[in-house]
């Protein structure tokens, strides 16, 4: 797992529009870049915040990620509490969901 | 002396960014107690507003993490988040990169701080400048405490900065306001949003209000994290602001736990001593 460069990415597409022009244009030349697992690739290419959520993305990365791609809040949200019913408890970091998942 | 004015307030992006979802009383009467801190600011007629935040990676990350930062340019531009999202326009905002200077070269007798001449302003700094100085005409000076990568200052060293802040602000001529910019218990980000401890908000304000040195910084963090979340780290920013107020007496000019807002939403002002 490579949370670190996850989050660098994530941190550099969120504050910088050259990276944000990359996501739309040159998005495997950009993945490219970082040190990432495929699972962390494949995260990126389906924009799932919820999978992100749960490698234990740091919140405030994941929220700006969010308003980046469009999604609105009560979709962000629900993209996270979907990470979580599908692929387990948040895995690292400080965000980690306190109340139950819903079932 | 001439720091004319130290407060802290609230910063979640839902303030703005979601302001149609909230109830509407307590929503109103928050952004009418910004509105009177907006007035007590302006009624000092400072030279430049330091806000001391806890920014969210829109400058620093964890290849090179300043526990503690200040800003020293003549401008600053943000927010880094969409502007719909946020509801508050992309803009330059002025700063000050001489008085900036003077004010770092102090502090950095008492405290190591890292400067940085650029600087991207994320929601942390945005929303209450949307609220205190709305036409963007009163020079900001940005400084960070590191509250979102571990580790994280320990909050005696928050204290220090403040007083370092105080100290600095003190020695120069022109007149400056304070405001710290931060989050009492709060889990935001999270699917949890929206989580609030409003009792342990209003005793980490009754300290704050004493203005109580041990009891401030006595909160371990651990426990923050159990009681106040992830959030709770922020209160690293009030207790620096504590410290600015050189013994000086807090009053709570708004608590209110407002849940599309993600936070315990907080208006509170020092009386200088």
């Amino acid at each position: 797992m490579s949370l670190y460069y996850t989050q660098k990415l994530l941190y550099q597409l969120n504050r910088d529009p050259l990276v944000q022009r990359r996501l739309r244009d040159d998005f495997e030349g950009l993945l490219a870049e970082y040190d990432l697992t495929e699972e962390e690739r494949s995260a990126f290419r389906a924009r799932d915040v919820g999978l992100l959520y749960v490698l234990g993305v740091n919140g405030q990365l994941l929220m700006h990620y969010g308003a980046l791609i469009g999604l609105e809040w009560s979709e962000y949200l629900e993209a996270m509490r979907q990470g979580v019913a599908r692929h387990g408890p948040v895995r690292a970091g400080l965000y980690a969901m306190t109340t139950a998942p819903a079932r | 002396m001439s720091t004319v004015f130290v407060g802290v307030c609230s910063h979640g992006p839902g303030i703005t960014g979601r302001a149609a979802r909230a109830e509407p009383g307590v929503r109103d009467e928050f952004y009418r107690q910004f509105g009177r801190m907006r007035a007590a600011i302006e009624a000092q007629k400072p030279d430049a507003l330091v806000v001391v935040a806890a920014e969210h990676f829109a400058n620093f990350f964890m290849n090179n993490m300043p526990a503690f930062a200040m800003g020293m340019a003549d401008y600053y531009e943000g927010p880094i988040e969409e502007e719909a999202w946020l509801a508050i326009r992309r803009t330059r905002v002025p700063g000050n990169a001489g008085l900036s200077r003077r004010l770092i070269r102090s502090i950095l007798n008492e405290v190591d701080l890292a400067y940085a001449e650029e600087w991207k302003f994320d929601h942390g700094i945005m929303v209450p400048l949307h609220f205190l100085t709305p036409r963007y005409d009163l020079p900001v000076i940005p400084a960070n405490i590191n509250c979102q990568g571990p580790p994280l200052t320990p909050l005696h060293r928050a204290w220090a900065f403040g007083e370092a802040l105080r100290r600095a602000c003190d020695e120069v001529p022109e007149r400056i306001a304070v405001i710290a910019t931060g989050g009492i218990s709060h889990w935001p980000c999270t699917p949890d949003s929206g989580k609030i401890n409003e009792k342990w908000d209003r005793e980490f304000l009754r300290r704050w209000s004493l203005n109580d040195r041990a009891a401030l910084v006595s909160y371990g963090d651990e426990e923050t994290y159990r009681d106040g979340g992830q959030g709770g780290f922020e209160i690293r920013t009030f207790v620096s602001a504590a410290a600015a107020a050189n013994g000086g007496r807090g009053e709570i000019w708004f608590y209110a736990p407002i849940p599309v807002f993600a936070v315990g939403c907080t208006i509170g002002v020092m009386n200088l001593a």
